[in-house]
């Protein structure tokens, strides 16, 4: 089986995220990139499910040369290769052509990405591969079981969940409990540094959406401290004065 | 040209989260001096499509049969693709449901749209620009996306945006369209659904527990807690991670984000990843024995003290409270 895992290059989860330029531009200064940890599940997976010669495993980026750090930590958990699509990561739909049209050229069984990425939180990368490859494509995954023709698949749903079989190829966006993400150990690290990482240039192709700004939430006022012992004064709070219950 | 909105069912009803997403587009077809029409997927009934109206919809697009009772990602695509057409829509309204995630790409994908998911608020619409303000950063910030395709897609974060009750009635017609049998190559196989717990990314009150509780054993007063007040259960990612609560409840930047009117955090210290998945909820509760823990800085209400003492007693008040409503 051949396996295509999306990654990308996102702040670390403990970053404090602030903007510059007016608000316009995130503040990237002394800021740690890391391989989206939803996509760490989604290559735990494709490793799993290729072990012991079953398969290959191919990631592919579309960032500039700064994210090859990322590329190669996804290279030291277990990659077999990888590809980067020398260009900035303008948007889902930038993101999601260009990888469909190394697809288009490059055919695999199976396509994975993170649920989505933990900085703009789009989880559309899937779904836009999976249209434009007129492929089947389910958004978000707990649970991911190969056959020989087909895969059964957990999705989530409000207050429960949906079993599914679908036949290869399809994309698929995976979150918690698909797999345990895995630590490179020494010699995936020392093996990542040899293993294939081709650049590709991308495909012109214009774009729909734009960022032009950012805002950090609110900040809240004091926090109203409570007796440990009066928690009728709780309640009578969140009843009078917050309204919420 | 009407705003199109998708009125996802789970099991034959609406769920709150629609009637948003209805009251939503309706706002936004007052600001350009359209209609609204919903599109309806699935066997739901005359009375429930009826409800539609009530919420804002001009017209209900009725589209059911054996072939799409079901949701299947592909083909539902296709169906609110075509209604679009058919309406001449410049805008189409999602719920950001797990469901509507999935759809809203392809739906964009199909008319070379915009997509904006994870909206919060009206989009902005002056002189020809259409702005989007949305999640970002897991909920530890916002951005603004300028949406500059003719057709623009928008997916709702549920809970954002107040139901509006206009009082009108919806003109419901059936509309039949037959998608492609390529669109149908996943199967669903079963469907699990828990209807006497409050789901989660719906809850208007999550009640949330963390390492604090010491143990899986220690849930029953955050799940009696809950029940008192209609709340949905949610936990930290340490807790889930140790197999205590599944990976379903944890909320966080690498679990789920919530933005309920109210959210308890029971022995939650609030490490950064933690507070980005609650940072948008209306009011915040922290109970913890640490008067140093990270998470009262951004409390509305809290206790200083052990879960073990306070949780009994705010039971108690509950109920008391309750008891004299």
């Amino acid at each position: 089986m051949k396996i295509l895992v999306c990654v990308s290059n996102v702040p670390d989860t403990t970053t404090k995220i602030t903007f510059t330029d007016n608000n316009t531009q995130f503040n990237t200064n002394g800021v740690q990139f890391i391989l989206n940890p939803y996509d760490e599940i989604a290559l735990a997976r494709a490793i799993e499910l290729t072990d012991g010669g079953k398969g290959t495993v191919t990631v592919i980026n579309v960032g500039e040369a700064n994210t090859e750090a990322t590329i190669r930590k996804a290279l030291a958990i277990g990659a077999t290769d990888a590809v980067r699509i020398n260009a900035k990561p303008h948007d889902a739909w930038y993101v999601a052509y260009q990888i469909a049209q190394y697809v288009k050229a490059n055919p695999f069984d199976l396509i994975l990405t993170g649920r989505e990425s933990i900085d703009y939180n789009g989880s559309k990368v899937a779904g836009m591969l999976g249209e434009l490859l007129d492929l089947p494509s389910v958004s978000i995954i707990k649970k991911l079981d190969a056959g020989d023709n087909e895969a059964t698949v957990e999705r989530e749903i409000e207050g429960g969940k949906e079993v599914l079989t679908i036949p290869y190829p399809f994309v698929a966006g995976t979150a918690e409990g698909v797999a345990e993400p895995k630590i490179p150990n020494m010699r995936g690290i020392m093996s990542a540094r040899t293993k294939p990482l081709a650049v590709v240039e991308p495909v012109d192709v214009k774009t729909f959406s734009e960022i032009i700004g950012y805002e950090t939430p609110a900040p809240r006022g004091q926090v109203k401290l409570v007796p440990a012992d009066d928690t009728a004064k709780l309640v009578e709070l969140l009843h009078a004065e917050a309204r919420v219950i | 040209m009407s705003v199109l909105i998708y009125a996802e069912n789970a099991g034959g009803k609406f769920k709150k989260s629609i009637f948003e997403a209805v009251s939503y587009a309706r706002a936004i077809a007052d600001q350009s001096n359209t209609s609204v029409t919903a599109v309806s997927i699935g066997n739901v009934d005359a009375t429930e499509l009826a409800l539609l109206g009530k919420y804002g919809a001009d017209k209900v697009l009725n589209v059911s049969g054996d072939k799409l009772k079901d949701f299947v990602n592909q083909a539902y695509a296709s169906v609110i693709a075509e209604a679009a057409k058919k309406e001449g829509s410049a805008v189409v309204v999602l719920s950001n449901t797990f469901s509507g995630r999935g759809l809203a790409p392809r739906v964009g994908v199909k008319l070379e749209a915009g997509v904006a998911d994870g909206a919060v608020a009206l989009p902005e619409q002056a002189g020809g620009s259409f702005k989007v303000k949305k999640t970002a950063f897991s909920g530890k910030a916002f951005a603004t996306v300028e949406l500059t395709a003719a057709i623009k897609v928008i997916a709702l974060v549920p809970n954002s945006y107040k139901v509006v009750e206009t009082g009108g009635t919806a003109q419901v017609e059936d509309f039949n369209v037959e998608p492609k049998a390529s669109d149908f190559k996943a199967m669903i196989k079963e469907i699990v659904r828990s209807t006497d717990k409050v789901s989660l990314p719906d809850a208007e009150i999550v009640v949330s527990g963390g390492r604090g509780l010491k143990g899986p054993e220690n849930w029953g007063m955050i799940e009696e807690l809950a029940e008192l007040l209609g709340a949905a259960t949610a936990c930290s990612k340490p807790v889930s991670d140790a197999g205590w609560r599944p990976h379903s409840e944890h909320v966080g930047q690498t679990g789920i984000a919530v933005s309920p009117n109210l959210y308890i955090a029971v022995g939650i210290s609030g490490a950064i990843q933690h507070l980005a998945g609650v940072s948008s909820s209306k009011v915040i509760v922290v109970i913890n024995k640490d008067p140093e823990a990270p998470f009262f800085k951004v409390a509305d209400y809290g206790i200083v003290g052990d879960a073990f003492e306070v949780l009994p007693k705010l039971i108690a008040a509950v109920k008391e409270y309750k008891a004299s409503a």
